[in-house]
C-alpha cells in the first residue's frame, strides 16, 4: 500500500477529521491560508467564521462546555494569535478542554520580528496545560493527536500547536499517519483514588454528625452528576455546588442548599461553616469561596477529592486528600460504604438538616419587587426560568446579571450554566451561547448579559446571522458597570469612577443593524408577555433589551475578610 | 528552609521554558538551577535549589510534575545525598606572597590551579556550596577576586536509589 501524499495543511485538515472534529472556530489570515484553503477543498469539517478572534476561543469554549467534546480554534500568527489569549486564559481557569491552532511565519524567519510574528507559545506558557510547536511536516498529526489526548483527559484544558507557514505550503509533502491511541511516558494521570484514603474517606462520612457535600466544576466535566446525586441520596446530607458547579445537582432537590461562596445562600455557606466532615468534590477552595481562609470552616475533617494534585492542600489543608476522577471515585466511596455497611445516622441528620431548615427559612436570596418600580433583575432571571421551564442554557456574562442568574435559576443538568468563573472573562456570554446553539440548534440558548459585558464582543451578531445561531441575548441593562458600581457603594464610598456607561447605544437598533430583532422592555407589566414573544421566535436572533433598576446589589454577599458564613444580607444587614 | 530538587524531564524544546516560567509566575524561588541531557539523550535532568516552608514546597513539587515534559521529581535534601558545585575564580596572584597564599587555600580545600596569567590564577573547585562559600571567604582575605562562576548545584541520590524512568 502506498501512502498517500499530502501537505502539511491537507495534514492539519486530515488530522482534524480523525480526530472526529466538526466545527472549527476561526478567523483568516498570512501565515494560515493553506489550511484555509485545504478547509475549502473537504465537507467534513465545518468552519465557522468569526469577527474577532477571541470571540473564536470562547465560541469553541462555549462549544465544549456543552457537549463535552474538544473545541477548535485556528488563528493566524500575530495579532490573530494574541486575540486568542484571553480565551485561552478563561479555558484554562475553568480547565475546559481546547486545542488552538495557532499561525507562526516560516521557520527561516522566525526571531527576525518578520511580519505578524509574535512569539505565541511564549505568550500563552502560563495559560496552557501544554504546547506545541510543530518544527516539520512529519510533527503535524502527531502533535494535533496528543492535543486532543491532552486537552480531553486528566484534568481538561487548552493545549495550543504553533504551526509555522513553511510546513503548510504546497510545495511541501509528506506522507501522512496518524495515531490517535496515545500513550505518553510523562503524562499519566490518576483516575482512581488510592484505596487507602478511600477507606479513610468513607470512615470519616460515616462517623460525620454534620456532612456537608462541596461539589464543583469537576463533576460537571467528568459527567459525574448522577453518580454525585446517588452519592448525595446515600448520604443524605446537603450538597451545595460551586459557581462552576452549579446543575452537578438539580437545583430544586431537597438536599440542594445553593451556590456557596462570596454570593452564594446564607445556608450553603452556614452548612459549610458548621460542618463537621466536608466532602470536596471536583472543587479547588477558589478565594471567592472560602473568604478568609484563616477562619475557613476550622471544626471540618475535610475530604478532598480531585484529578489535580495541585489543587488539594493549594488553599486549605486537606485532611484526607483523594487524587482521581472524581466520577471513579465517587463510586469507589459508594462500593466502600457498602463494605462497612453504612446506615445512615438518622438522629443527627434530624438535628442537622433542622438547622439547614433555619438558616434556609432566612431566605437569604429574597429580593422586593413593586409593581410600580423598576423591574429587579432577580425578577427577569426568575421570568426566564419559567418561560424556558428550566430547560434553557444559559450562557452568562460577567457581572451582577452573572450571579442574578446562577442565584435563581436553578438548573436542574449539567452543562446547562456555561460561565466564565475563574477568569471573570467579559465578553463571553455571546459567543460561547453561539457555540452551544450550534451545537443544539433546537434548544433554547440564552446568553444573559449586561449593557458592559455584551459590548465586549458585540461584532458577534454579524456572525450569528450568516449562521443562523437564533441565540436569545437577554440584557439586563442598569446604564453602568453593576458590579463595580456594587464595590464602589460598599468600600469606595459610593465614588463611581469610570463605572458609568454615558454614551450607551440604542442597543435595539444595533440588532437590528445587523439583521436580527430587537426587543425593549422598560416596564415590568409587559416583562413576562414580551419575554415569551421573543423566546417564540426561533429562526431569528432577538435582542431583549430589559431596563432593570441600577440600585439594585447583588446580595447576599460574604463581609470581606470574614469567616465563610458572615454575610451581608442585604444593605447593612448581617446574617 | 533550602531544597534540593531533581527533575527528570523531556529533553524537548521549550521545557526548560515552562519550568522557569512556573517558578516566576507562581512566585516560587530559584537559588540555582542546573539543567544537561542525561546518558539517555531523550532526557533531560534539572537539579533546581529552592526555599520556601512545607506548603510552598508541596506546591512547587505538585506544579511542576503537572507540567506535561516533567517525567519525575523528588525532593533529594532529607535522603542521604551527594551534593556537588562547581566553582571556576580568578583572582589577583600579583605578588609571591599572594600566589603562596592561594596555593596553599587550594591545596587545603583540595582544589586545583588550573590556568594562570600573567598576574591571575584561575582555581577550580568542587563540593557542596557551604564549602565554596567558605574558600571564597579565605580567598578574599587573602587577595582580590576578579571573577568568579559557579555551576548551581546538582545532586543524586546515595545508594541503590535512583531518579529514572
Amino acid at each position: 500500500m502506498t501512502t498517500e501524499l499530502l501537505t502539511g495543511a491537507e495534514m492539519v485538515v486530515k488530522s482534524l477529521s480523525a480526530l472526529k472534529v466538526k466545527y472549527i472556530f476561526g478567523y483568516p489570515g498570512g501565515s494560515v491560508l493553506d489550511i484555509y484553503d485545504a478547509i475549502f477543498q473537504q465537507d467534513e469539517i465545518e468552519h465557522i467564521l468569526v469577527r474577532h478572534e477571541q470571540a473564536a476561543t470562547h465560541m469553541a469554549d462555549g462549544y465544549a462546555r456543552a457537549t463535552g467534546k474538544v473545541g477548535v480554534v485556528l488563528a493566524t500568527s500575530g495579532p490573530g494569535a494574541t486575540n486568542c489569549v484571553t480565551g485561552i486564559a478563561t479555558a484554562y481557569m475553568d480547565s475546559i478542554p481546547m486545542v488552538v491552532l495557532a499561525g507562526q511565519v516560516a521557520s527561516s524567519l522566525i526571531g527576525n520580528d518578520a511580519f505578524q510574528e509574535t512569539d505565541i507559545v511564549g505568550c500563552t506558557r502560563p495559560i496552557i496545560k501544554h504546547s506545541f510547536s510543530c518544527r516539520s511536516l512529519a510533527d503535524i498529526p502527531d502533535a494535533l493527536s496528543k492535543a486532543f489526548y491532552l486537552a480531553s483527559t486528566g484534568r481538561p484544558g487548552p493545549v495550543v500547536v504553533e504551526l509555522p507557514k513553511d510546513i503548510l505550503i504546497p510545495q511541501n509533502k509528506g506522507p501522512f499517519n496518524i495515531n490517535t491511541d496515545i500513550t505518553m511516558r510523562s503524562y499519566n494521570p490518576n483516575i482512581k483514588g488510592h484505596p487507602k484514603q478511600i477507606t479513610k474517606a468513607a470512615q470519616a462520612i460515616a462517623s460525620a454528625k454534620k456532612l456537608v457535600i462541596y461539589s464543583g466544576g469537576g463533576i460537571v466535566l467528568s459527567d459525574a452528576s448522577a453518580l454525585l446525586t446517588t452519592l448525595a441520596e446515600t448520604l443524605k446530607a446537603p450538597v451545595t455546588n460551586t459557581l462552576m458547579g452549579l446543575g452537578g445537582i438539580s437545583g430544586t432537590h431537597k438536599q440542594f442548599v445553593g451556590m456557596l461562596g462570596m454570593h452564594g445562600s446564607l445556608e450553603a455557606n452556614k452548612s459549610m461553616a458548621n460542618a463537621d466532615v466536608i466532602l470536596a468534590l471536583g472543587v479547588r477552595f477558589d478565594d471567592r469561596v472560602t473568604n478568609n481562609v484563616e477562619k475557613f470552616c476550622p471544626n471540618a475533617t475535610i475530604i478532598h477529592v480531585d484529578i489535580d494534585p495541585s489543587s488539594i492542600s493549594k488553599t486549605i489543608n486537606a485532611h484526607i486528600p483523594v487524587v482521581g476522577l472524581v466520577k471513579i471515585v465517587m463510586q469507589q466511596l459508594l462500593d466502600e460504604l457498602k463494605v462497612i455497611n453504612f446506615v445512615a445516622d438518622e438522629e443527627a441528620l434530624t438535628q442537622w438538616w433542622q438547622k439547614i431548615n433555619e438558616w434556609r427559612a432566612v431566605k437569604s436570596m429574597s429580593y422586593e419587587q413593586d409593581d410600580n418600580e423598576k423591574i429587579k433583575p432577580q425578577r427577569v432571571v426568575e421570568s426566564l426560568y419559567k418561560i424556558t421551564q428550566g430547560d434553557a442554557y444559559l450562557c452568562s456574562d460577567v457581572g451582577q446579571h452573572q450571579m442574578f442568574a446562577a442565584q435563581h435559576y436553578p438548573f436542574a443538568k449539567p452543562r446547562q450554566w456555561i460561565n466564565s468563573g475563574g477568569a471573570g472573562t467579559m465578553g463571553f456570554g455571546l459567543p460561547a451561547a453561539m457555540g452551544v446553539k450550534l451545537a443544539f440548534p433546537d434548544k433554547h440558548v440564552i446568553c444573559i448579559t449586561g449593557d458592559g459585558s455584551i459590548q465586549m464582543n458585540i461584532q458577534e451578531l454579524s456572525t450569528c446571522l450568516q449562521y443562523k445561531l437564533p441565540v436569545v441575548i437577554v440584557t439586563l441593562n442598569n446604564r453602568s458597570l453593576g458590579m463595580v458600581r456594587q464595590w464602589q457603594d460598599m468600600v469606595y464610598g459610593g465614588r463611581h469612577s469610570s463605572s458609568y456607561m454615558e454614551s450607551l447605544p440604542d442597543f435595539i437598533k444595533v440588532a437590528e443593524a445587523y439583521g436580527h430583532i430587537g426587543i425593549k422592555i422598560d416596564h415590568l407589566s409587559e416583562l413576562d408577555d414580551k419575554l415569551a414573544q421573543a423566546f417564540a421566535i426561533k429562526d431569528r436572533l432577538v435582542f431583549v433589551d430589559i431596563m432593570v433598576d441600577e440600585k439594585e446589589h447583588v446580595y447576599p454577599m460574604q463581609i470581606r475578610t470574614g469567616a465563610i458564613d458572615e454575610m451581608w444580607l442585604k444593605k447593612g444587614v448581617k446574617a | 528552609m533550602r531544597r534540593i530538587l531533581s527533575i527528570l524531564m523531556e529533553n524537548e524544546p521549550g521545557s526548560l521554558s515552562r519550568i522557569v516560567g512556573l517558578f516566576s509566575q507562581r512566585a516560587f524561588n530559584i537559588e540555582s538551577l542546573t539543567v544537561a541531557p542525561t546518558n539517555d539523550n531523550s532526557l533531560s535532568r534539572m537539579t533546581i535549589t529552592t526555599s520556601g516552608d512545607d506548603k510552598v514546597l508541596e506546591q512547587i513539587v505538585k506544579q511542576v510534575n503537572k507540567l506535561i515534559d516533567v517525567i519525575k521529581i523528588i525532593d533529594i535534601t532529607d535522603r542521604q545525598h551527594i551534593e556537588r558545585e562547581l566553582l571556576l575564580v580568578k583572582v589577583n596572584a600579583m605578588n609571591d606572597t599572594t600566589r603562596t597564599e592561594v596555593k596553599r587555600l587550594t591545596d587545603i580545600f583540595r582544589g586545583n590551579i588550573v590556568d594562570i596569567g600573567k598576574q591571575v590564577y584561575t582555581v577550580q573547585l568542587t563540593g557542596n556550596a557551604d564549602k565554596l562559600n567558605a574558600f571564597i571567604d579565605a580567598l578574599q582575605h587573602e587577595t582580590e577576586i576578579i571573577e568568579s562562576a559557579r555551576s548551581g548545584c546538582v545532586g543524586l541520590a546515595r545508594g541503590d536509589k535512583a531518579l529514572r524512568i
